[in-house]
């Protein structure tokens, strides 16, 4: 059979990711929510594989979130992201590794702009000029840090200490993934697997061992919404969204849910707790509520990483069901204490603890 | 303001409206994939196809409307339209042409976008991010549980187990962004039009707050007017 035309079609599916030399750019709400799973992706490049990712202190907002709550416009985003450009090529540097999906979005909305309406380009370079006296240059290449991730998972799966198998039953973990909405819905072109296939977290969960659940709703928004979140009178969209998503995915019983974007994942495990708090609602099977996971933390579990380092005791939804599951050996008593080894207080009221 | 109020050629001058609009034939796949009209009294094809037939009376009332706000900018609707359409582009044109002309204060979601630019918006030059732990106040965020009171209550001993020192200079997160970053940001607000909008918001907000008797404050989220529009529900937006 000629396979040539297949060949050709499923390379539009196909994504180049830069191998080393990474300009790195945190994201707002992962530095917040998840600082162990930004703190997990430099050690892992810089110290295990011994990359080159530099990050400029210099480096502020993409204001992305302004953006799609509509009030930042957009000749001021395309600076504010051409600010970015050029701190990248003063430092030296051509591949950009971005650690939000919403930023991730905007620089590739930015980017094909400029493609298709040169004056904005022009214009941009201007408004830069005139605001900072920067120039900047389009990245050559443009990866979210889970794209990374994705590139390295099977030299991740060669070193790793825990597979993603149910260690009582030797059955493959049942995995959700949630790639998030800006990742690749928008331009597929920059997403592993475009928008129809996306394998960015399936490719990682089989990589290691785990099983991928499809379930009814498993592309549907998380949620976030943006204004529908950010304003309290608006709430009951995003936590409807995150309802239908996991009433979907119960009767699949999933194990965890893995998440590409840090907003999906501090909704889709905040709003568990919510929803258990209004209307007693728990999605996992045992009275349990399902945690959600950063592929950071996911791979830092599958490479024998302290769980407690990682940040996974920061979430409402606490992951000792799914430890348990896999088999990692953890200490309880190092859970909530200081880097330097001081007991901090224990909070309570945590889910699945 | 462009003395022309034929509003289909003042959204023809915003980019993301002649990218996101070709030609409409109303099959109706954004309204299905649309995590809005699931919920919302929302549906993304008459909103295109309303625009689209140019009647300026019906724009208008589209741009005082609730209606424009429903959108949670998800842009699902962009990878089914099979025109090459993207109807959440021409609601985020249609956002900012009913800022720019004053009628956002018309509806209750609309008014919003003043809380949204007194949070986030001012978030940007106080912090250099758009959102930042210290910025999330638990209690006008009571769904993120007991864990965030406690994160914030232990900040520096968590943060600094899990990658840093916060709130300082140099690399790391949640760093302190220096004032050179933060005025370089101004700066670019200040020439591309991102202050002109922040104004805009305001005054056509301390307008509203007049017209509403409701105290208004020039700065803060401690006013009777951010506080309703920041909660106000008519429970009117569902069926």
């Amino acid at each position: 059979m000629n396979k040539e035309g297949k060949r050709r079609i499923w390379s539009d599916y196909q994504k180049e990711i830069a191998d080393d030399h990474f300009f790195y750019v945190r994201s707002c709400i992962r530095q917040s929510f998840f600082p162990g799973s930004e703190q997990f992706f430099l050690n892992f490049l810089r110290n295990d594989l011994r990359k080159d990712v530099y990050e400029n202190p210099s480096h502020t907002t993409c204001t992305g979130i302004g953006y799609h709550s509509d009030i930042v416009p957009l000749p001021t985003i395309m600076t504010v992201v051409a600010r970015h450009f050029a701190l990248m090529k003063e430092s030296g540097y051509k591949n950009i590794a971005i650690s939000c999906v919403t930023s991730f979005g905007i620089y590739a909305e930015i980017i094909e702009t400029w493609k298709h309406f040169p004056e904005e380009l022009a214009k941009t370079r201007d408004y830069l000029y005139r605001a900072t006296g920067r120039e900047f240059d389009i990245p050559e290449n443009m990866a979210h840090t889970s794209d990374i991730i994705y590139k390295f998972r099977n030299e991740i799966a060669a070193k790793a200490k825990n597979k993603l198998i149910n260690r009582e039953t030797g059955e493959p973990l049942r995995i959700v993934e949630h790639i998030g909405c800006h990742y690749s819905k928008m331009f597929p072109k920059y997403g592993v697997g475009g928008a129809e296939f996306p394998n960015v977290l399936g490719g990682m969960v089989e990589a290691w061992g785990g099983k991928v659940i499809d379930y009814p709703e498993r592309r549907h928004c998380c949620g976030f919404g943006f204004r529908q979140y950010l304003i309290q009178a608006n709430r009951g969209y995003s936590l409807s969204n995150t309802a239908k998503k996991f009433s979907s995915m119960s009767p699949y019983k999933p194990d965890m849910v893995l998440t590409n974007c840090p907003g999906c994942n501090m909704f889709m495990d905040k709003w568990q707790y919510t929803m258990k708090e209004m209307e007693g609602t728990v999605y996992g099977v045992n009275g349990e509520s399902i945690p959600v996971l950063t592929y950071e933390e996911l791979a830092g579990l599958v490479l024998g990483y302290n769980p407690w380092n990682l940040g996974l005791q920061f979430h409402m939804v606490q992951s000792e069901p799914l430890l348990k599951k896999i088999g990692i050996e953890y200490d309880p008593e190092d859970k909530f204490k200081t880097k330097d080894g001081k007991q901090m207080p224990i909070p309570i009221d945590l889910i699945n603890a | 303001m462009p003395e022309s109020r034929n509003y289909y050629d003042l959204l023809m001058q915003d980019i993301r409206f002649e990218e996101g609009l070709n030609a409409c034939m109303n099959c109706g796949v954004c309204t299905a994939i649309c995590p809005a009209a699931e919920f919302y009294n929302y549906d993304p094809r008459k909103i295109v196809d309303l625009v689209q037939s140019g009647d300026n009376d019906g724009i208008e009332d589209l741009l005082k409307s609730d209606t424009i706000w429903y959108c949670g900018e998800c842009m699902s609707c962009k990878t089914r339209c099979p025109r090459g359409n993207t109807p959440a582009l021409v609601v985020m044109s249609l956002r900012t042409l009913s800022q720019k002309l004053g009628f956002f204060t018309e509806s209750e979601k609309g008014r919003q976008q003043f809380a949204i630019k007194r949070t986030v918006g001012e978030n940007i030059f106080k912090y250099g991010y758009c959102v930042a732990s210290y910025a999330v106040n638990p209690e006008m965020h009571v769904e993120q549980g007991p864990i965030w009171k406690y994160i914030l209550d232990h900040s520096h001993d968590v943060f600094e187990r899990l990658g840093g020192t916060i709130d300082s200079l140099g690399a790391g997160p949640l760093r302190k962004i220096p004032d050179e970053a933060r005025e370089e940001l101004r700066r670019i607000f200040e020439i591309t039009g991102g202050f002109e909008l922040f104004e805009t918001i305001e005054s056509h907000s301390k307008k509203k707050a007049e017209e509403m008797g409701l105290f208004f404050k020039e700065e803060g989220i401690d006013n009777e007017y951010f506080i309703e529009v920041f909660t106000a529900n008519n429970k009117k937006h569902t069926s």
